[in-house]
Order: C-alpha cells, then sequence, then structure tokens
C-alpha cells in the first residue's frame, strides 16, 4: 500500500461518518420530498405518481399565489428595514463606543437573542396587543389606540427586532476588521465624512452586508412562529400555509411542493446577490 | 508646492504615560528629513501630529508658517503614505490615484489624466487599470505614494512606507523615492527603524527615543560623531571603551566612553592602539571582521573590521590604530 | 452629528431591549394578565412553572437533546474537517458542499423531510427524531468553524507529531483536538443554543415528550398569562447567566 492511498483510506474513514449522515437524513429525506412533491392524493391516501399537478394548483391557486406573495413582500420589506436600521447602529458601536466598552455594547445590542425563540415573539404580543405597552402609554398622552397586533406591521416588527440584532453582529464584524487606515487616508486626501463612508467605508463592508441580508431573507421566509403568533390569521405566509397542508388535511404532496416552491425562491435570491456573497465569512 | 514643517515644544501624553516630551524640530522646505528609532520612541506619534492624526498635548505645530491646532487631516497642506498602503480595494489604480482630487472636485478627464501622469511618475504607466490585490507588495507601495502625491502637498508624511518590502526591493525603492522626491521638491518626513534607510534617503536624520530626540544631522555626521550613546548604538555597531577603566588612551582623558566604529580601526591611524592580537576572523564578503586582543589591555576585546584583501589568521598580531572616534559622556 | 448618534443608540437599546423588559417586568404581575397596569409584584407564576410537570419534563428533554445531538454534530464535524483539511481526496470541494449544504435550507424544509422519511420507515415521532434532525442543522455548523480553524499551523504540528511516531488516532486526540479546544467549545456551545431554541424541527418530530419551545408554544394558545412570561423570564436567566460564564471562563483566555 503506497503511502497516498494509506492517506487516501484514512481521509476517508474521517470523512465517512459526517457524511453518512448528511446523505441519510438530509440528502435523502429532501430527494424523498421532491419526490413526494409529485405524488397525488387520494382518499387521504398518497398514491405515488409522476403529476405535476400541485405545482399547476400553487401556480393556479388564489390563495397560494397570495402566500407566496405575501411572503416575498414581509421578507423583502424585512429585510431592508432591518438592514438600514442596523448599519447605522453597528457603526457607532464600532467608531464611537471607546474599544473595551464596544464588547459589553454588542452584547446588550443582541441580549434577547437568549431569550426562547418563541417566547421572542409572544413578548411583542405584550407591547403591541389592545392593551399592551404601547396602547397604554399612547393613551397618556391622549394618542391611539393602535391596531398593530394581529397585523402584517406585528409580523414585520417581530422579524425586525430579531434580524436588527443579527445584521448588528454581522455589519459591525465587518466594519471591525476594514484597517483604519482606509478611512484616515480617504480623509487625509480631502473626503469629508459623507465622501468617507459613501466612497470608502460603504463599498468596502457591502459584501458583508448583502451577506446579511440574503441570511436575514433565507431564515425569514422559512420562518413559521412569527407570522403564526404575530400575524393573527389575517394572511398567510408561505411556511403557514405549509403548516396547514401538514395538520389540517394531512396533504404531505402538496406541502412537499410548496416546500420545493419554497427552496426555489431562496436559490433564486441566493443567485441574485451571488456576486457579493461571502458565505465562507458570515 | 513646498512647506516647511516646525514643531515647537510638543509633548503627548496618554493619562500618565507620556509619548513625546517637549519636542522641537524645524524642518525646512524642499527637505528631506527621516525620523529614527525603535519601536515605541515617539516618532509615529510626531508623524501623527504633523498628518492631523492626532494632536499635540502641549506645544504646536507649524506648516509653512501656519499653526495647525485644531486642522483636521483633510484641510492640513499634508498626505500621508501609510505603513499599510490603505489601497482602496474596491477601486481601480487610476480611481485610488485621482481619489484626492475627486474629493477636491476635479473633473473626470483631468483627474484621471492627473493620476496617469503621477503613475508614470512612480514608474507604472499604462497599469491605471489594474485593481491593487493585482500588485506586487513595492508597486502597491509606488500606488500609495502616487496617491498622496497626485494632490500636490506640501509636506508628504511616509509612515514606514517600506517596512513591509523585502530587503533587496527595500534598497531599490529607497534610490526611486529619493529621486522621486528630488524631482517634486515637496518637503518628506519619513518614519523609519532601519538606520540603513535613514542613511541612504536622508538630507537630515532625527534620532528619536524615548519620546525625545537624541541627535540630528547629515547622515555622515550622525554616523561617525554621534551625540549621544545611544545614537553611536542605533546607528551600527560600536565598540564602547570606559576611559575611566582602561590606560591605553592617557591622552583622551580620565572620563567618558571611547566609541570605535568596526572599520575605523585600521593598520596605522591616529589615535595608537597598538600591537593587537587576532582571536579570531572570517570573511563578510565586503570586509573581513575579526575580534582583537590590545597587547597593552588583555582585558578589551574589539570588533575590527579589516579592509576585504586583508589577509589576517588567527593569533597573528598586527599593529592597529584608529581613524575616526568620539568620546561621549557615560 | 455626535449628539445624533446618541440618541439613535438610545431609541436602538430601547426598540431592542424593550420586549424582553416588558417580558420580565410583567412576570411578576400580580393579576391575570401581563399588561399594564402593573399590579403589584408576585413570585406565585414562577411557583407554577417550578410547579408544572410537563415545563419541566420538556426542560430536561431540551437539555438532553441539545447536549447529545450537539456532542454527535461536534465530534461527526471534527472529524469530517479534520479529514478534508488534512487529505487530499477526489471530489473534495463537492464533499464540503454537501456538508454545507443544510446550512442553506430552511429548517422547516428539513424536518418536513425527516418527518415524510420516519413515517415511511415507520417510525414515530421522538425526541430521538429531533435529535437527528438537530444533529442535521448542527453538523454544518461544527464543520464550518473546524475547517476554518485548521490552518497550516494545525498542518505542521500535526506532522510533526507523526514524524515523532504518534499513531493517527493520538494525532487526533493529543494534537488536533486540544490544538482547537477554543473552537471547539465555540462550536458546541453554538450547537446547544441552535438546538436549545428550536421549534419547527421539534413540533414536527416529537409527539408525547417534547421540548420546552414546544410545551411554551401550547402554553401560547391558551392566551396571553403571566406564567408565559414567567417561563420566557427563566430561559432568559439561564441563558444569560451560561454566555456570562462562558464569556469569563472559557473565553477571556483567548483575547
Amino acid at each position: 500500500m503506497t503511502l497516498q492511498t494509506r492517506d487516501r483510506r484514512l481521509g476517508w474513514g474521517l470523512v465517512a461518518p459526517a457524511l453518512v449522515w448528511t446523505a441519510l437524513f438530509f440528502v435523502l429525506p429532501f430527494l424523498g420530498m421532491v419526490a413526494l412533491s409529485f405524488a397525488r392524493m387520494e382518499e387521504r391516501a398518497v398514491v405515488p405518481a409522476f403529476d405535476p399537478g400541485n405545482y399547476t394548483r400553487i401556480l393556479t391557486d388564489p390563495v397560494m399565489l397570495q402566500a407566496l406573495l405575501n411572503s416575498l413582500q414581509i421578507t423583502l420589506i424585512v429585510t431592508v428595514i432591518s438592514v438600514l436600521l442596523a448599519y447605522p447602529l453597528a457603526a457607532i458601536i464600532a467608531f464611537r463606543i471607546p474599544r473595551q466598552w464596544q464588547r459589553l455594547a454588542l452584547l446588550l445590542a443582541v441580549l434577547p437573542f437568549w431569550t426562547s425563540y418563541v417566547v421572542r415573539s409572544y413578548s411583542w404580543l405584550l407591547v403591541l396587543g389592545q392593551n399592551g405597552v404601547l396602547n397604554k402609554t399612547l393613551g397618556l398622552v391622549g394618542l391611539g389606540p393602535l391596531e398593530i397586533a394581529a397585523s402584517r406591521a406585528a409580523t414585520v416588527t417581530g422579524f425586525v427586532h430579531f434580524f436588527v440584532m443579527l445584521l448588528t453582529l454581522t455589519i459591525y464584524a465587518n466594519l471591525i476588521q476594514l484597517s483604519p487606515n482606509y478611512a484616515r487616508a480617504a480623509a487625509d486626501l480631502g473626503a469629508n465624512r459623507w465622501q468617507v463612508f459613501a466612497h470608502v467605508i460603504l463599498p468596502l463592508t457591502l459584501p458583508g452586508v448583502v451577506t446579511g441580508a440574503f441570511l436575514t431573507f433565507v431564515l425569514g421566509i422559512g420562518d413559521y412562529i412569527t407570522p403564526q403568533i404575530l400575524g393573527g390569521g389575517n394572511e398567510l405566509t408561505l411556511p403557514q400555509l405549509i403548516m396547514l397542508q401538514l395538520g389540517r388535511s394531512g396533504n404531505f404532496p402538496l406541502a412537499s411542493a410548496l416546500s420545493v416552491v419554497l427552496m426555489a425562491v431562496v436559490t433564486l435570491a441566493y443567485f441574485a446577490c451571488a456576486k457579493w456573497l461571502r458565505l465562507d465569512r458570515v | 508646492m513646498t512647506a516647511g514643517v516646525s514643531v515647537q515644544a510638543v509633548s503627548r501624553r496618554y493619562g500618565a504615560a507620556a509619548v513625546l516630551e517637549d519636542v522641537s524640530l524645524e524642518i525646512a522646505a524642499g527637505e528631506f528629513v527621516v525620523l529614527l528609532g525603535p519601536s515605541g520612541c515617539g516618532k509615529t506619534t510626531l508623524l501623527n501630529m504633523i498628518g492631523g492624526f492626532d494632536e499635540p498635548t502641549a506645544g504646536q505645530i507649524l506648516i509653512g508658517g501656519r499653526n495647525m491646532a485644531g486642522i483636521p487631516p483633510k484641510d492640513r497642506p499634508t498626505t500621508t503614505v501609510f505603513q499599510d498602503y490603505a489601497l482602496f480595494p474596491h477601486m481601480t489604480l487610476a480611481d485610488n490615484v485621482a481619489f484626492g482630487l475627486r474629493m477636491r472636485g476635479v473633473a473626470r478627464v483631468e483627474r484621471l489624466a492627473r493620476a496617469a501622469e503621477m503613475l508614470a511618475l512612480v514608474g507604472l504607466d499604462g497599469r491605471g487599470e489594474r485593481r491593487p490585490h493585482e500588485l506586487s507588495g513595492g508597486q502597491r507601495q509606488r500606488v500609495a505614494l502616487a496617491r498622496a502625491l497626485a494632490v500636490e502637498p506640501d509636506v508628504l508624511l511616509l509612515d514606514e512606507p517600506l517596512g513591509a518590502l523585502d530587503l533587496k526591493l527595500r534598497r531599490q525603492m529607497q534610490d526611486e523615492l529619493k529621486a522621486i522626491q528630488r524631482r517634486v521638491g515637496t518637503t518628506f518626513v519619513h518614519v523609519t527603524h532601519d538606520q540603513e534607510e535613514a542613511m541612504a534617503i536622508a538630507d537630515r536624520i532625527v534620532v528619536m527615543n524615548a519620546g525625545r530626540i537624541e541627535d540630528e544631522g547629515p547622515p555622515k555626521r550622525v554616523y561617525l560623531r554621534p551625540k549621544s550613546l545611544f545614537t553611536a548604538g542605533f546607528m551600527g555597531e560600536v565598540n564602547r571603551i570606559s576611559l575611566a577603566t582602561t590606560r591605553l588612551f592617557p591622552q583622551l582623558g580620565a572620563t567618558g566612553v571611547l566609541c570605535l566604529r568596526p572599520e575605523s580601526v585600521v593598520e596605522g591611524g591616529a589615535l595608537r592602539i597598538g600591537p593587537c592580537r587576532i582571536a579570531d576572523v572570517a570573511f563578510f564578503g565586503t570586509h573581513v571582521r575579526a575580534h582583537v586582543v590590545p597587547e597593552a589591555a588583555p582585558d578589551l576585546r574589539l570588533v575590527v573590521h579589516l579592509p576585504q584583501g586583508s589577509d589576517v589568521t588567527e593569533g597573528q598580531v598586527m599593529d592597529l590604530g584608529a581613524r575616526d572616534f568620539v568620546v561621549l559622556e557615560a | 452629528m455626535k449628539a445624533l448618534s446618541w440618541l439613535y443608540l438610545a431609541l436602538a437599546y430601547a426598540f431592542i431591549l424593550l420586549p424582553v423588559g416588558v417580558l420580565v417586568v410583567f412576570s411578576f404581575q400580580d393579576g391575570r394578565l401581563p399588561v399594564p397596569p402593573f399590579q403589584g409584584a408576585t413570585l406565585k407564576w414562577y411557583g407554577q412553572v417550578l410547579a408544572d410537570r410537563d415545563l419541566t419534563a420538556a426542560l430536561l428533554n431540551s437539555a438532553m437533546v441539545a447536549v447529545v445531538s450537539s456532542a454527535v454534530a461536534l465530534v461527526l464535524g471534527f472529524l469530517a474537517a479534520h479529514g478534508l483539511a488534512r487529505v487530499r481526496l477526489p471530489g473534495s470541494v463537492l464533499m464540503r458542499g454537501v456538508l454545507i449544504a443544510p446550512m442553506t435550507v430552511s429548517y422547516l424544509i428539513i424536518a418536513l423531510g425527516l418527518l415524510n422519511q420516519f413515517n415511511q420507515m415507520g417510525l414515530r415521532p421522538s425526541l430521538w427524531a429531533t435529535g437527528v434532525g438537530h444533529v442535521v442543522i448542527n453538523l454544518p455548523l461544527c464543520f464550518a468553524i473546524l475547517y476554518a480553524a485548521m490552518g497550516d499551523h494545525q498542518k505542521s504540528a500535526e506532522r510533526a507529531a507523526r514524524d515523532l511516531g504518534a499513531s493517527e488516532w493520538r494525532v487526533l486526540t493529543l494534537v488536533s483536538a486540544p490544538m482547537l479546544a477554543a473552537p471547539m467549545a465555540a462550536a458546541f456551545f453554538l450547537s446547544v443554543t441552535f438546538s436549545w431554541d428550536e421549534f419547527i424541527i421539534a413540533f414536527l418530530l416529537t409527539r408525547f415528550d417534547v421540548t420546552l419551545p414546544v410545551e411554551i408554544w401550547s402554553l401560547l394558545k391558551s392566551g396571553l398569562s403571566p406564567k408565559t412570561n414567567a417561563v420566557g423570564s427563566l430561559v432568559f436567566l439561564v441563558s444569560v447567566t451560561a454566555v456570562l460564564a462562558l464569556e469569563l471562563f472559557v473565553f477571556r483566555g483567548k483575547k
């Protein structure tokens, strides 16, 4: 046995467990799901078939199309708002707060990460609800009440809250790794604060921002909890529709087809920003 | 196009720690001055204060006779070549070099023409469309130089610009830097810890140590007749002989330290050392390096550099003396 | 400009911390609803939480699933990262891609695929099934972190160990793993966090024994209650304590 084949055998041995696990519990189920999406439901039983019916249904049924549209709209709005809110926050922490306090400032900025994910959405109900903190406070100054809970606005608020934290972390990491000499060189050559930002800082952090935005989009569009708790059932998102198919009618083929559509949307989003993405350096 | 710099009684403290203590320095317009010293001596702090990236806690800095207190970097007649070059990676070389002109509102065609001119000055003509990551270290250094010079500063500040280059390239860039300075006539203030680099390019060397100026003058004077023991040691290898403990040189008195550069010890020589035995010898290419022990003072051991052609062997006795020497206070 | 920055910072922190603040404050509410006005402080909801057998069981289930699945993900990820970083294998780019792939897929889709597969294999939903799903989501994370951490420095140390006669197993346990202690701790900690807080996989793949997020979810169905606030506050307290402990004892040495 040559040294190289011995090495290779060893390498395979090390990689195999992880590969087998991923193949068995990720690739195989995924392929199974794709296959299932072409199956038919007859008498509450799944009949294997190669029938694109589920997909034509998704693309023609107004309820399903609306859910797809809702998901896209909500996620895009959330992504844009989150980036716009998180960038200044990350920049202030990176450039205004003294170095020794930055870690603390970041820990504080992501503190709600550490409460339970389900509870985080619930806690927004307490703030935005009919008798919630927000309306009671508005009432004190003679305003309101606002009907925010059980609406798209509540869903967006809950999402933005979570993703502002996530994006603040990723954008901060990007800002802090820039050599301070870039900004100094630009200022030295006559750029004012705004020009330093527009010509140097922003272009240099753009890949990181796009990566964070992509992550936001992927996590947001696949999330069930936030719209379910905060949206109030007035409108459906794609994940809610999928869960409905599973729960109410046990329609696994349709749920699978919807999941494939969800995957397709994410893949499209990936190609839309592939040019700037650096998934290896999140 | 060029202006003098006047540093007047400047100090810089961070809390209780003083990085610079009462430093004064006059730099003439068009002069090439090198601030030389070990890391932590305050040379970069001084440079940053001239450039406006740091403010003195006491004293003042004048450029072209104008007090610079409170004036930000962008409004000073200075530009800086940074140690890591800080080339903008998302811009072409031409855009990098034209950046300062763009900030000053110069029209695109005009500023790109000027950028091409500057790139030609540093030997990178026709490469304006490349990006920084396509360049070697030496080329990046040139672009940084072109970018800083493109806005025609009165004073160019260079923060260890050659530190990241390998030795051979560094020597080559030194020559080019000096040639470019001669051509543009701008005042250059250059920071380095490499004394050979300092001697190669400077009109005047300012040796700094622990926040103070130890010595200043033309390279030859600072090397051959240093004003302090620190300067003597920092500028190159030196034999230190305490006059209090040796009776070899009664004519020099009985206090102070005699400093002899290894190459200043020669056969003959004005300051007599007398017969010396060669303890060991090695060929160094440009010279022959030997340790010698004067027979009149067997406790001394001197390093000497003899001419390349010297045919000496261990145990041989030579009659040696010193050509240049200084006696400094201990 | 400066004042504007501080104002923005204050507003941002208010937005970020508001819901958690409200959650914690009204967990002490002496009344039936966790909304203003605040009717006085009581600890009775905490008492109810701690006396609730379903909740405490779910908490233990979650902890167990998180620790076991993270440990499996860490070991699998470490071995794979070591194998791919050390040996040039044909198709290693493809293998890296496959191992990372689950990271780019929504948890909902992973859950649905597994649910369907387990159904077909005749396996009933259980904590084990959930654990399998959590390994799937955490394995790419552990692999990516450890693969990125294996630099040339690591490789030359391993080569030196081999040169001095260490067997592959000893290289792995005596050199590679200890050198990667910090990233391994980070990967494990992140995995535990994700598993602990994961909802949709656990929701679809458990039935009778459930994890904490699923149990909290069923609490929510009965509407707003200070008891839910108390659960959330307890989880928050425990997590923050763990984070601070890690920050102080594990990661401080690294800086």
